[in-house]
């Protein structure tokens, strides 16, 4: 049996952000793959919509690309709502009721090492997503565009950063009750009319949804998919939505 | 290590202000235990979030390790350690997993292995967190905070809910953060648990300072010690008139039958001596007699009830 030694440290010895960020992202990941709750929303409720659209056809036009081309793209993009928005928003908020998140507050970990650390474990979750989700997609006779994965997978780290910050945000500021039905009004409002899974282009008068993250992650992920290219404007919205959520949730964060 | 000049705090109240704390100050030092202490309600917990940086004081000053706690940077946290009242221990991990994590977040964390031994959670390490009993919270709580190998420690209510043998282990534990040279500050209602570790006593009540000092300070005020006895019977009239004049005998009121009755005043033996002879006067027999010290119990009760006599 190891002597256990408690003698103070002199000096402050906080680990570095990236050893922090890493930590809370292996601890964070693990928590949301054991939680059945955060899974069913994070890989069912994207799988049914897919199934849903492909049932239905709904996108199919004589010539253009098939259902399932474009509606893969928007999948994709919602499960990144899913996990980030709703998964972390829900779970933090009442991380935040239980007093977990005021004990995190007096532990070097710090709102940076938090987000971040979340943001790591919400790419994790979409791995799972994309390899479950682009399977079954496959097997419906998706097609995707192979010269657009490496953009759609700057796509997808981008808006795992914004709509996770977006979940903290609201986390971090309204009570957890508000927190759970804002973020699922969010997910079910910005998932329909936000141009996640529909392309914008199908309602009138959209022109305000396009400078939405939930509108510039479904585009630029169609685009990759779709056609193998890069929406620069999409890239530009998203990058920009991705710093203020960041920086509002680092400053406005309440950690009780 | 700690000090608070004159915290106030206060909230918004439907009519005005409401203050929580009207003026706390007192100071920790290193290698001591410096115990606040005072009734539900007084003001503690605020006084400890506020000297943790949690909270934000409304005015007045707090220096931890020499610098303002609200929103600290990392640094002042890795050498702060602290165990929350409800824990604040995450419900869906267990309590290794969670400690092992805490320590990557320190740079010369303490020996996980050994901290489990010593705090026997060995037995529960595989549970969830949220199927642990509350004693059980209670030692993986007090785990949590000293991971870091803090210089400072806040424990708030470290013995409430647990059982004899988790209490002593705790108790040891603090004893040894204490020889080690750890600033620990802690809470609690218990007088008893105050007057074995506490150092330094500040008295709490309805969010001011009433004493502080030292144990032996706190209760050297006032060094004629009470005298009590109890009858079986009730006195007389005629009996409690013939009582020496230069005593008084009061009646015990918060014990149930046979009556307790104590003698203030008592300097000597013979003051001891006149009481004695009263008994035998009036041929009284206790059942029960004792002539004990001062404790803390005795200051808190006068403290506490002084003006609402």
């Amino acid at each position: 049996m190891t002597k256990l030694d408690l003698t103070p440290v002199e000096e402050p010895h906080s680990s570095t952000l990236l050893s922090k960020v890493i930590a809370q992202g292996r601890y964070e990941t693990r928590i949301t793959m054991t939680n059945g709750e955060q899974l069913l929303v994070s890989i069912i409720l994207p799988l049914l919509a897919l199934t849903g659209l492909f049932v239905t056809g709904l996108f199919d036009t004589v010539e253009g690309p098939s259902t399932i081309d474009i509606a893969t793209p928007g999948i994709l993009a919602l499960s990144v709502l899913s996990s980030g928005l709703t998964g972390q928003g829900i779970a933090t908020g009442f991380d935040r009721r239980y007093g977990v998140l005021q004990y995190l507050a007096t532990t070097p970990l710090g709102p940076i090492g938090l987000l971040l650390g979340k943001v790591v474990a919400v790419l994790m979750v979409q791995v799972t997503q994309v390899i479950v989700l682009g399977a079954v997609a496959l097997l419906m006779g998706w097609s995707p565009n192979l010269a657009g994965l490496g953009t759609a997978a700057l796509f997808i780290v981008l808006g795992a950063l914004t709509f996770t910050g977006l979940g903290l945000f609201i986390a971090g500021t309204v009570r957890p009750e508000a927190t759970l039905a804002l973020t699922n009004l969010l997910w079910v409002i910005l998932g329909a009319i936000g141009g996640v899974v529909f392309p914008v282009a199908d309602f009138a008068g959209s022109v305000v949804i396009d400078y939405l993250p939930s509108a510039a992650l479904g585009n630029g992920l169609r685009s990759a998919l779709i056609d193998g290219s890069f929406d620069g404007a999409a890239f530009v919205i998203l990058t920009l939505w991705g710093i203020i959520l960041s920086v509002g949730t680092i400053r406005w964060f309440k950690w009780r | 290590m700690l000090s608070l000049t004159n915290v106030h705090r206060d909230v918004p109240a439907r009519a005005g202000r409401f203050q929580i704390l009207k003026g706390v100050s007192f100071d920790a030092k290193a290698g001591e235990v410096t115990a606040l202490l005072g009734p539900n309600g007084a003001g503690k917990t605020t006084t400890l979030s506020i000297a943790q940086g949690i909270d934000k004081a409304s005015s007045g000053s707090v220096k931890l390790l020499g610098v303002d706690p609200f929103r600290a940077n990392a640094g002042l946290r890795s050498q702060v350690g602290v165990m929350l009242q409800e824990g604040g221990l995450p419900m869906a991990v267990t309590g290794e997993r969670l400690l092992f994590h805490l320590a990557r977040l320190y740079q010369a964390p303490a020996n996980i292995s050994a901290l489990m031994d010593r705090l026997q959670i060995r037995e529960f390490k595989d549970r969830q967190i949220r199927r642990l009993s509350g004693g059980q919270r209670q030692r993986l709580g007090m785990a949590a905070a000293l991971v870091g190998r803090p210089r400072v420690v806040f424990l708030d209510e470290p013995s409430a809910g647990l059982d004899p043998v988790s209490r002593l282990i705790v108790f040891e534990l603090i004893e040894e953060l204490k020889a080690a040279g750890v600033c620990i500050i802690l809470t609690t209602h218990l007088l008893e648990d105050a007057q074995r570790l506490a150092d330094h006593v500040v008295l709490i009540r309805e969010g001011r300072v009433e004493a502080a000092g030292s144990v032996e300070e706190l209760t050297a005020t006032d060094l004629r010690p009470p005298f009590t006895f109890r009858l079986s019977r009730a006195l007389t009239e005629q009996q409690r008139a013939d009582f020496p004049s230069h005593l008084t005998l009061v009646e015990d009121t918060s014990s149930s039958q046979p009556a307790v009755w104590r003698v203030n005043g008592i300097h000597g033996p013979a003051d001891l001596h006149a009481v004695t002879a009263w008994w035998l006067r009036h041929d009284l027999m206790p059942s029960d007699m004792g002539l004990s010290g001062k404790s803390l119990e005795d200051v808190f009760w006068e403290l506490t009830t002084h003006d609402k006599a």
